[in-house]
């Protein structure tokens, strides 16, 4: 309501101004500065942009000042209890005010006369209230009440003043010579930057939030039991049967990270730069057209549907192969790939990640200047002696920096080691048998009903950070070795 | 000329072959970008041990022409050359003929200079390593000094061959390239617009030093300087809009043109 009230002020502000701009201008628009429609907009931005700005900061601000002064209203008794029985009382204020809005004014004087009879009496207009209400509560109720609808409409009058204020503030300021439209310009410059610094700002509460979480695990579990811990065994306990210690060994999970992420790059690395390489120096015109949206048509793809495929058709595959070649060379047909495996999991990731590769690598071999190639060719180089000798020299930093960047993918990715690789937590080194990584370990302590105050909730945070730690370790030094070779040409 | 019948026109070219050895003949040359024509029917002739200069207006066809006598055309995309261009009597667009062979017989120096992101030393070994031109180290660094000799540049490089091509200036990353293309003894050097690049310092150095390889080589060079075309060269071809307007001497071609164009050209009414 209010934001339609400031909207409309601003409408009409635009208007005016723009009017009074070609009033001004007495028909000829180059007596003025800028163009009408500047002026406009300068009442407009005037009008709306303080008004929201100072109605926002109340949105913020004035719940809890409300809050304060209905406490400090509390009686001695209820102000000396500990901080949680404090907050929970206030929420049972809130729930009675919430009730007193559903009843009439006589019934209300009524309850607060006795306030016994209150619980009853809101459990028939539908309001639940946590416990039997005590006497304060009702008359701290009832202020919280008050204060709100004055809040109410304290906000509205103030908000709609500075929006008339400010527009007609700015109206008067349209003459002739007035500069509206850099001023304009300003307003625009702002609010890029505002847009730009959200995303910057979210990271970081993410990041925050994270480390406070995370800080909370490693009250109740120490930090190197966690780093260097070689057992992961976090022991889902039902709450509160207490003794249950679980051991959250981060070793076992980074390593079968990395290991899977490894056999994954193995399969992505080489197919991906050829790939590329073919994209950049050989193909045609017409067919580079067609196949490469169609490469980075697999980078659309869900990682889901990759841990299906995985699942359903290369973990069975690679399990009867296993079983084929294991009965042909010793006559014992017990396949030694399993189904969910190491194997299994980099295959399928391996295919997810050729895009990226290849992609990635294909803009950086195309950015090799025209004269390196032309160069070589001139010497009388073949192609491949071109490719190998001039353009992947001159070209490898940046490649490198592309597999950094994906293998900080590959590092994150969850779908697909969830569905292809297993579950079990286990340090050892044969690809054929499951293993598990950080982000299927997050999933597992995050999935289900689960209170959030015990470690092994907990850890997923810790996970979380660490994980975040690493790939954002690989982007940078990624990004700088790009960069850095960028230079080179420019 | 008309009048006569082909078979004289091959006779009187042949005579003309026995009084001057020409180097490349090109005959009937024509350049099609897609369904741009670029040139047309060119015929032109490239004497031994000479530098012939190629001039003429923006998009007139020259730098197409020179591309044509290593086939560099080949690179690109859509273009088509017909007609026939020999060197030493071979046709280059002969299925026969190896583009790779051709090019180290007939080199080039770009526009730019375009030194590997590699060490000077490096630059230079990269075509005779390719060729296979050195048996062992001791070859190559001969090589290297050779060419580095020829091309004026031993003095300043030779303290400073591992460093990185890329960190000379631009006047001695073109001698630098022009090295390179000698290194693999190619008999043909092909220039397209090699000081344009370049300060006037370091454009008298590239033009001396064109003047000293003269004597070895057979250079082909395309220039928008005209000045240039009348230092460096002994023979001059004008072209404009895809057609060769004439051929000759370059002191006749600059005092006394036959071609009416060349002239304005020359005195500067177009181009």
């Amino acid at each position: 309501m209010l934001l339609l009230t400031t909207a409309v002020i601003a409408i009409l502000g635009y208007l005016a101004g723009t009017r009074r701009a070609l009033a001004l201008s007495g028909g000829r628009s180059s007596n003025m500065h800028s163009r009408p429609g500047y002026y406009g907009s300068f009442v407009a931005v005037w009008a709306g942009l303080p008004a929201l700005l100072v109605l926002a900061i109340w949105l913020i601000v004035s719940p809890a000042v409300i809050n304060n002064v209905v406490r400090n209203d509390f009686p001695a008794d209820a102000l000396a209890e500990s901080a949680a029985t404090q907050s929970l009382n206030f929420g049972m204020i809130e729930g009675i005010a919430r009730g007193l809005n559903a009843l009439s004014a006589e019934e209300t004087a009524q309850a607060e006369r006795n306030p016994d009879e209150l619980r009853a009496l809101m459990g028939s207009r539908g309001v639940a209230i946590a416990g039997e209400p005590q006497p304060y509560m009702v008359k701290a109720a009832v202020d919280l009440n008050r204060l709100r609808a004055l809040n109410g409409w304290a906000t509205a009058f103030i908000v709609t003043l500075i929006a008339l204020i400010g527009g007609f503030v700015s109206y008067r300021m349209i003459k002739p010579r007035f500069r509206a439209r850099n001023r304009v310009e300003h307003v625009i410059l702002g609010s890029l930057i505002v847009a730009s610094s959200i995303a910057i700002l979210t990271t970081v509460g993410i990041v925050a939030s994270m480390l406070t979480e995370a800080t909370q695990f490693f009250h109740a579990v120490p930090a190197w039991e966690f780093f260097f811990g070689t057992v992961w065994d976090p022991r889902f306990a039902a709450a509160g049967s207490g003794g249950s210690e679980g051991q959250f060994g981060l070793i076992p999970l980074l390593l079968g990270t990395l290991y899977i992420g490894f056999v994954a790059m193995l399969f992505a690395v080489p197919v991906g730069l050829f790939s590329a390489i073919y994209m950049a120096e050989y193909a045609s015109p017409r067919l580079r057209a067609i196949v490469k949206p169609l490469l980075e048509v697999l980078a659309g793809i869900p990682t889901i549907v990759y841990g299906f495929f995985a699942l359903t058709t290369v973990g069975p595959f690679l399990r009867d192969i296993s079983a084929q070649i294991a009965g042909l060379t010793t006559g014992n047909y017990t396949s030694f790939i399993q189904a969910q495996s190491v194997l299994t999991a980099g295959f399928v990731m391996g295919i997810m990640l050729i895009p990226y590769v290849s992609s990635l690598s294909d803009d950086i071999i195309t950015a090799v200047p025209r004269a390196m190639r032309d160069g070589s060719l001139g010497l009388g180089a073949t192609r491949s002696e071109t490719v190998k000798r001039v353009i992947l020299p001159a070209a490898l930093p940046g490649i490198v920096g592309a597999i950094l960047m994906t293998a900080s993918r590959a590092i994150g990715e969850t779908m697909i080691v969830v569905l292809a690789a297993g579950v079990a937590a286990r340090m050892q080194l044969n690809p054929f048998e499951p293993m598990t990584t950080v982000t299927v370990k997050i999933v597992n302590q995050l999935t289900g009903d689960l209170e959030f105050t015990s470690p092994q909730t907990l850890v997923a945070f810790a996970l979380g950070i660490t994980l975040f730690a690493i790939t954002l370790c690989l982007n940078i030094y990624a990004l700088y070795i790009v960069r850095k070779y960028r230079e080179q040409y420019e | 000329m008309n009048m006569m019948s082909e078979a004289a026109v091959e006779k009187a070219l042949d005579q003309k072959m026995n009084d001057v050895s020409y180097k490349m003949v090109g005959k009937d040359v024509s350049v099609y970008y897609g369904e741009k024509r670029a040139l047309f029917d060119v015929n032109l002739n490239v004497r031994e041990n000479t530098v012939t200069a190629l001039i003429g207006p923006s998009g007139c066809g020259k730098s197409t022409f020179l591309r044509c006598l290593n086939r560099m055309n080949d690179t690109i995309e859509s273009c088509r050359v017909t007609g026939r261009i020999t060197l030493d009597a071979d046709d280059i667009y002969d299925p026969s003929i190896d583009v790779v062979e051709l090019r180290a017989r007939v080199g080039m120096v770009f526009q730019k200079p375009n030194p590997f992101p590699k060490s000077i030393y490096e630059n230079i070994a990269y075509g005779p390593r390719i060729h296979g031109l050195a048996r062992n180290k001791a070859d190559m660094d001969q090589i290297v000094e050779a060419s580095l000799q020829r091309a004026g540049l031993w003095n300043e490089a030779k303290d400073r061959l591992q460093e990185s091509g890329t960190g000379l200036s631009g006047g001695q990353q073109q001698r630098l390239c022009i090295a390179r293309a000698i290194a693999v003894s190619p008999e043909v050097i092909l220039m397209d617009e090699p000081c344009s690049a370049l300060d006037p310092i370091a454009t008298a150095k590239v033009e001396e030093l064109i003047h000293e390889l003269r004597s070895n080589y057979t250079i082909v060079i395309v220039t928008h300087s005209m000045q240039q075309a009348a230092r460096v060269s002994q023979r001059t071809a004008m072209f404009h809009l895809g057609q060769l307007v004439e051929e000759n001497d370059t002191d006749k071609m600059f005092t006394n043109p036959d071609d009416q164009r060349t002239q304005d050209y020359i005195m500067g009414r177009f181009g």
